[in-house]
């Protein structure tokens, strides 16, 4: 399943093969299970032994819904989904999901552009974003984290 | 193991306060003394539930500042932040005391000063609990309440009119709670007709954001009478508290949380009971779809069934299982370290008898306390001396 060895703690990794491009990054654990984002260990206390890039898998929509009253920082409206995707048939772990913005549907400007509209068990594709909210708006140091990663746009039928 | 009474309780009106929290957290305390019959120097151990009282206020060190102010010195003092189930860790680490022995008098007084802050500022500090990957997305608690409210009304089957239900009942509920924010009831048109904060859910599916504190006041239940000599004292016959994952879209079942189901396990087989013995209920109702989650991961309804008994009146104040008599978070505001004690004063008072307009028939009491979006959770179970 892993893609790459790795124990790195970043869940917007870089791309070995396209060097600079971010990757939607998952951990393997030697149990089998992946987990998005990393944790030290997996869910059954496995070991990490490798990163899945999540950009090349496609999923569906669990839930979403768009929150009209956004924290510092946040474009407003903020439609949000929880995504599930497909890992194929070789994969019996628990489910692996993302909690994930939806695109905007023109330019990427995220204040003059509609969101796309999803719906329960839609199919969609992850999309870099290089900010997905303004660092140091809000009350989280801005250097703790990363804030870029990844929205959904949905696939074209 | 010692069996641990609470012989003293009180909490101060709930909502927009001038005070505040080093304020706030003396007039609880104060009065949780004054109704044990005991003095600051009595106390063993003082513990404080708070979340973020640096972060709202920019005052840290609330529990030795409470001590000072109640002259409680030299007790033993810790603040419990367990987010918004502070109050119900709280619970725990007072319960822990007494019951290990530690400990023959402990004071717990939850607290926090919210209303000072914006909601949008407020949202934020709440929101600092999620993960990198989940804050970065702009996430807030609301907008988990949303995912998952779209999520139980799409597999269930259920009408969104089920979870505007909610709000009514514990507005209802709340007009006879003179500390409660919103003494006043709505109706389901003003629910359902509310401006939308995450949809499926509006703005009457929220708690407000409240200033306000409550405490309780512990003792080993062998010398409860000494402090409650008329019998009006209650005892903990059971408490848990388990987590759930930190990043909420990991749960296998996003409308099942399970530090709700591990820490009620954990409460029944200590005081012995099963859901069917609970006579009434505090549950952690920030949102309104929290009270179907948290009553069917409790038992007391079969899964996907818990919008039945809200629509059929069973979780009414006069029903079978009368749900939040207090009001709720939803009516009586959620200052987030005081809620926990505030839910476990409402069962303390059911269960002695002393919830005036508010009283129902209770033996047993529970309430469910939930921090993140169900990543805490402590259970306790009440039962009357009597």
């Amino acid at each position: 399943m892993s893609d790459n060895e790795t124990d790195a703690d970043s869940a917007t990794g870089s791309d070995e093969r396209n060097s600079g491009e971010p990757t939607f990054e998952a951990t393997e654990y030697a149990d089998g299970t992946v987990t998005y984002p990393p944790h030290t260990v997996g869910p059954n206390g496995a070991e990490r032994v490798g990163t899945v890039d999540l950009r090349e898998r496609e999923g569906r929509v669990v839930t979403w819904t768009t929150s009209t009253a956004t924290p510092p920082g946040v474009r407003e409206p903020n439609t949000l989904a929880i995504v599930e995707f497909e890992m194929g048939d070789g994969y019996d772990g628990p489910p692996v999901r993302a909690l994930g913005q939806i695109a905007e549907t023109g330019s990427g400007d995220a204040d003059a552009d509609e969101q796309f509209d999803v719906d329960i068990g839609d199919r969609v594709e992850p999309v870099y974003a290089d900010e997905l909210r303004e660092p140091g708006a809000g009350i989280r140091e801005p250097e703790s984290q990363e804030w870029d990663g990844f929205r959904f746009r949905p696939v074209e039928e | 193991m010692e069996r641990v009474a609470i012989v003293g309780a009180s909490m101060t009106r709930f909502g927009q306060r001038d005070a505040w929290v080093r304020e706030l957290l003396a007039e609880a305390g104060a009065a949780a003394l004054d109704d044990a019959g005991v003095d600051g120097d009595d106390l063993d151990h003082l513990y404080v539930s708070n979340m973020a009282s640096g972060e709202f206020e920019g005052q840290t060190g609330v529990p030795n500042a409470l001590a000072h102010d109640l002259a409680a010195q030299p007790a033993y003092t810790a603040r419990i932040d367990q987010t918004s189930s502070s109050g119900g860790a709280g619970v725990y680490a007072a319960w822990q005391s007494v019951a290990s022995g530690a400990s023959d008098l402990t004071m717990l007084v939850g607290g926090e000063k919210m209303t000072h802050r914006t909601t949008a500022e407020a949202t934020d500090v709440i929101a600092s609990l999620t993960h990198p990957v989940e804050y970065k997305q702009g996430v807030t608690l609301p907008s988990f309440a949303g995912l998952t409210a779209r999520l139980y009304l799409d597999e269930y089957d259920a009408p969104r009119e089920s979870l505007g239900k909610v709000a009514v009942k514990n507005h209802a509920n709340g007009v006879d709670n003179p500390h409660a924010q919103f003494q006043k009831e709505v109706d389901l048109d003003t629910v359902l007709d509310s401006p939308t904060v995450a949809d499926p859910l509006r703005l009457y599916d929220f708690c407000p954001i409240t200033d306000g504190s409550a405490a309780l006041v512990f003792c080993p239940e062998s010398v409860a009478e000494e402090y409650a000599p008329d019998g009006s004292y209650a005892v903990i016959s059971g408490i848990g508290g388990a987590t759930d994952t930190h990043v909420v879209h990991e749960r296998a079942d996003p409308t099942t949380m399970g530090g709700v189901v591990d820490s009620s396990d954990i409460a029944y087989e200590m005081a012995g009971i099963s859901p069917d013995d609970v006579d009434v209920a505090e549950l952690h109702d920030m949102f309104t779809i929290l009270e179907f989650l948290q009553s069917e991961d409790l038992g007391f309804f079969e899964k996907g069934e818990g919008w039945k008994a809200v629509e059929e009146g069973v979780t009414d104040r006069d029903g079978d299982l009368p749900i939040n008599t207090s009001g709720g978070l939803k009516s009586k505001g959620h200052p987030l370290g005081a809620s926990g004690v505030a839910q476990v004063y409402e069962i303390f008072k059911q269960v002695t008898g002393d919830a005036g307009p508010r009283q129902v028939e209770a033996d047993t009491g529970l309430a469910c306390n939930v921090g993140g979006f169900g990543n805490c959770v402590t259970t306790t179970v009440l039962e009357g001396s009597q």
